[in-house]
């Protein structure tokens, strides 16, 4: 899926059953709606040439009757177009039954990101992963507005409501990265809200596990928990809607401070600016608005939310799926 | 309105070459009176209708301005023309003046206000001091929106869905509301008054099967004026007061449900959607047979069906909430019935198509309007069946797809009705007549922009781009600046008939009193129409849309 800027799309992939039948029941929609339309526009376009003012035609009344033909006109497409709402609706309930062997992800959708749980326990932010071949049941919730999970590829969208769980089940028969997007308008970055759709072979999809299990394991992966528990990536996300300095890559890196001194971010700064933010001030004069943590968080915790931040790396343009 | 219903000779309105008007100047209604006073104090519906049109084109040039902006923004996929903010603002601001302030009263409140006393042959209204009043109404609702604006603007889309509209948006999201909610008032009013003064003031021997079209869909959308206008005012009181008080009945915070603001909002807008339909499909029962010399075709079923439509809009809402987790069950209903309201929306493009059939046709400036009208509202109209498809909607919900079917439907559909019955009746309204080929050229101009503009966006939709989105994958580029480029050439086609209509109003030609050989009572007065309406007793025509071109149908069915 590699393009070039300007360049000019016209059909979407497509990685499901589900997805391929949809695109037969649009196109097959299409030739029906054209069979009813194209000889409108043609007549209307016909008529007026053919009897144009001035223009010798016949225009004496065909004795035709108009309660016979105004039913036939409304009856008529009517129950043609029905066939398309059985179609469409077929579908629509096929994926909504999910089978019994589906792997379940969990998803949680919030300003302005998305976070996926496998069930092996392992985490995600805004990118999904997940086997070929394997039907995938996504249950997901919102923390705070009302968003949509949308998968173009998968011709599929749910809402993702603040006070219940809703799902969406599909099997993917084609590798590769696609979009997903939040498709339902959640504020200020909604169209940032979006993000991969990684669908691997059963084997990459087990390394991948296996990967991210070990990144996410031992003080740092807790400390993400920790991270996210304290709401920390609401001020220091990037597209946070607080302007707080980004923690990636933080550490070990010299940082200005308002009095003028530059210390370098080490272990004790660190515990120091969480515990008390409003000592060693930064340069740049941004609003200190960071609670104070000091007695609000254990000990323990503080040593993996500092082993979590020792352990983000610089911050990586996030990578495009093109 | 008693005496004799005798009017002069029956055929010198049917001349096209009636002279100019010969009434006294100063009884018409335009000069009877000069003072500003006597605009803004006035009681006469024709008075109102203009006071309406000026408002409501200031807001459409609003309207249009912030969705200028909104597609300069969209130049560009990174999103660097404007913030984020700033792009959600804009693309509210539009969304919210263009429905509530220029769409929903625009046909109704000026043309509706203008024309049905003339049509069914009454002095005013009804109620004529209502009717002054729902302006000021109106005017009202529009400061307090005006006020958000300058204020720093909104930015929760003009749905206002909850929990993001109630807690989360920290813009001027009340006094918006209020503008909005009060607003309603004045459709309200308007709606009141339009069935009372049909159902009470028609001139004798004006039965309802001799009404215009245009009158029967004004019927129906004022129907829905006044059965679905008070769900709105209520959901939106509710939603000023959850965001106020946390009353708990939107905010699953405060253990409401957010899905039912959707309910409550689209058990309105549907049916709104009709609002801005119905008097669009009257307005072009009017013009075609008037270009096309010819009755329409299946009067009865045409008058039926806007009835129909404007019954069965009440219960497809849920169209809107397939995704939203409404039950599934619910869900194949809304389905079901979205289906078939597509009926009678297509009976009638059927019915203008076979009123062409051996017509004598005039390509004059009004009939190109109407013509372009059934080619996008078709579009549109078909483009919604592919949205009530479950299978389909689960896939292009809430993407540029649906922005592209409401605009076929309600710029390219209404929006060409509007400009049409604009340039029908202006020799009315104004008693001059406009340039006939400055007319053609923005209809043609206003043709092209529009699909050039919009057509692309149901690619942009079905290839997955949602909408509301100020940043966008760079693959949507291409299709983006095309769309882009479309809306320059649509902006010309709005500003033309600005300034050549302005223009005319000076420097015009005078217009007849029939300059286009119709049918209906607004004809048979002089342009402009006298203070009062009628010089003397009008008299019903026996046969609505007596063109000298017989249906084949008509002796039979509906004499
Ligand atoms: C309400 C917003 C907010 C929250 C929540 C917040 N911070 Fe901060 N944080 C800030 C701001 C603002 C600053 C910059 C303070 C200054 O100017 O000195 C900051 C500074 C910091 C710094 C120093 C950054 C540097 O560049 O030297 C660290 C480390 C930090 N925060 C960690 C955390 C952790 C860990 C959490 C969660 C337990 C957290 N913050 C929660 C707003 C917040
Ligand atoms: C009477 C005329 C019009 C009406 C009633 C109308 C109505 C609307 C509405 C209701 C929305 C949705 C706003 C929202 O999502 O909150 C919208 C969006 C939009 N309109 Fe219009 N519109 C009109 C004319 C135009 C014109 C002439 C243009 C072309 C320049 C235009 C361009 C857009 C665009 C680009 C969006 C999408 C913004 C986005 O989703 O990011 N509109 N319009
Ligand atoms: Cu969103
Ligand atoms: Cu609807």
């Amino acid at each position: 899926m590699t393009t070039s800027d300007l360049a000019l799309q016209l059909w979407p992939p497509a990685a499901s059953a589900t997805a391929v039948e949809t695109d037969w029941l649009i196109l097959a929609f299409t030739v029906l709606t054209l069979l009813l339309t194209v000889p409108v526009f043609v007549a209307i376009t016909w008529f007026a040439i053919r009897y144009r003012e001035g223009v010798r035609a016949d225009r004496s009344s065909s004795g035709v009757r108009s309660m016979p033909i105004e039913i036939s006109w409304m009856l008529i497409p009517f129950l043609l177009t029905l066939i398309f709402f059985a179609w469409g609706a077929r579908l629509f309930f096929i994926s909504k039954s999910p089978p019994a062997d589906a792997m379940v992800v969990e998803a949680i959708g919030r300003q302005w990101m998305w976070k996926f749980q496998h069930p092996t326990g392992q985490s995600e932010i805004n990118d999904l992963h997940i086997p070929v071949g394997q039907a995938i049941r996504i249950r997901m919730t919102s923390q705070d507005v009302i968003h949509a999970l949308y998968f173009p590829v998968l011709r599929m969208q749910m809402a993702v409501l603040p006070d219940r769980t809703t799902e969406m089940w599909f099997k993917a028969d084609r590798t590769g990265t696609y979009r997903m997007y939040c498709s339902e308008y959640c504020g200020t970055d909604h169209s940032r809200m979006d993000g991969r759709l990684v669908i691997m072979t059963q084997a990459e999809y087990a390394a991948w596990l296996q990967d991210s299990g070990a990144q996410q394991g031992g003080q740092a992966g807790a400390g993400r928990a920790v991270y996210e528990a304290y709401g920390c990536g609401n001020c220091h996300d990037p597209g946070a809607r607080v302007r707080a300095p980004s923690l990636a890559g933080l550490y070990g890196r010299p940082v200005a401070l308002a009095d003028g001194r530059t210390v370098v971010a080490d272990e004790s700064y660190l515990r120091q600016k969480i515990l008390n933010p409003n000592r060693d001030r930064l340069a740049g004069g941004g609003r200190q608005v960071m609670p104070a943590f000091q007695g609000v968080i254990a000990n323990d915790d503080l040593d993996r939310l500092v082993a979590y931040i020792k352990a983000t790396g610089p911050r990586a343009e996030q990578e495009d799926p093109r | 309105m008693s005496g004799s219903a005798t009017t002069g000779d029956a055929h010198a309105f049917r001349d096209p070459q009636t002279p100019d008007a010969t009434l006294d100047r100063e009884a018409d209604y335009l000069h009877a009176e000069h003072t500003l006073r006597s605009w803004f104090f006035t009681t006469d519906h024709k008075r109102i209708a203009l006071l309406y049109l000026a408002s409501i084109t200031a807001f459409f040039v609003l309207g249009a301005v912030t969705a200028g902006l909104v597609r300069l923004a969209l130049v560009v996929p990174d999103g660097q023309v404007f913030s984020n903010d700033t792009y959600n603002k804009l693309f509210t601001i539009h969304g919210v003046v263009m429905v509530w302030f220029f769409l929903i009263p625009s046909i109704p409140a000026t043309f509706g206000n203008f024309l049905i006393p003339l049509m069914i042959g009454a002095r005013d209204l009804a109620f004529p001091k209502l009717n002054l009043a729902s302006w000021y109404v109106f005017m009202t609702g529009a400061f307090f929106t005006l006020v958000s604006v300058v204020l720093g603007g909104v930015d929760t889309g003009w749905t206002f869905y909850t929990p993001l509209s109630t807690a989360f948006s920290n813009t001027w999201v009340v006094p918006a509301l209020i503008g909005v909610t009060i607003v309603g008032f004045s459709s309200i009013l308007t709606g009141l008054n339009f069935v009372v003064t049909i159902h009470t003031m028609r001139a004798p021997g004006m039965t309802w099967f001799r009404l215009p079209i245009f009158v029967w869909t004004h019927y129906a959308t004022s129907l829905i004026f006044l059965l679905a206008t008070p769900v709105i005012t209520l959901a939106l009181v509710l939603l000023i007061l959850e965001r106020a008080f946390h009353i708990g009945v939107f905010d699953p915070a405060y253990g409401g449900d957010p899905v039912l603001f959707q309910h409550l909002f689209w058990f309105y807008s549907h049916p709104a959607v009709y609002i801005m339909v119905l008097p669009g499909m009257g307005v072009i029962s009017e013009i075609v047979p008037a270009f096309a010399r010819k009755k329409l075709f299946g009067y009865k079923f045409v008058a039926y069906a806007a009835i129909g439509l404007a019954s069965v809009t009440f219960f497809v809402w849920g169209h809107h909430m397939f995704v939203n987790g409404q039950s599934d069950l619910a869900s194949l209903a809304f389905s079901v019935l979205s289906f078939a309201v597509a009926v009678p929306s297509a009976v009638k493009v059927y019915n203008w198509t076979a009123t062409i059939h051996k017509g004598s046709l005039r390509l004059d400036t009004p009939m190109l309007y109407a013509m372009g009208y059934i080619g996008l509202f078709v579009l549109g109209g078909l483009t919604g069946l592919y949205l009530a498809t479950l299978a389909i909607n689960q896939h292009v919900h809430a993407t540029y797809f649906v922005v592209a079917h409401f605009h076929y439907i309600m710029v390219g559909g209404t929006v060409l009705a509007f400009l049409g019955g604009l340039h029908f009746w202006w020799p009315k309204v104004t008693g001059r007549m406009y340039v006939e080929s400055w007319g053609r050229i923005s209809a043609f101009l206003i043709f092209i922009g529009f699909n050039v503009t919009f057509f692309p966006q149901f690619i942009l939709g079905y290839l997955g781009m949602p909408r509301r989105y100020h940043v966008y994958p760079p693959e949507f580029q291409f299709l983006n600046i095309l769309s882009s480029a479309g809306s320059t050439i649509l902006a010309v086609g709005y500003i033309f008939p600005m300034i050549y209509l302005v223009y005319s109003i000076w420097f015009g030609k005078r217009a007849p009193a029939n300059p286009w050989d119709a049918r209906g009572l607004e004809w048979t007065v002089p342009s402009p129409p006298p203070a009062h309406n009628f010089l003397s007793e009008p008299k019903a025509p026996e046969i609505p849309y007596d063109y000298p071109i017989q249906a084949s149908e008509s002796q039979r069915h509906h004499s």
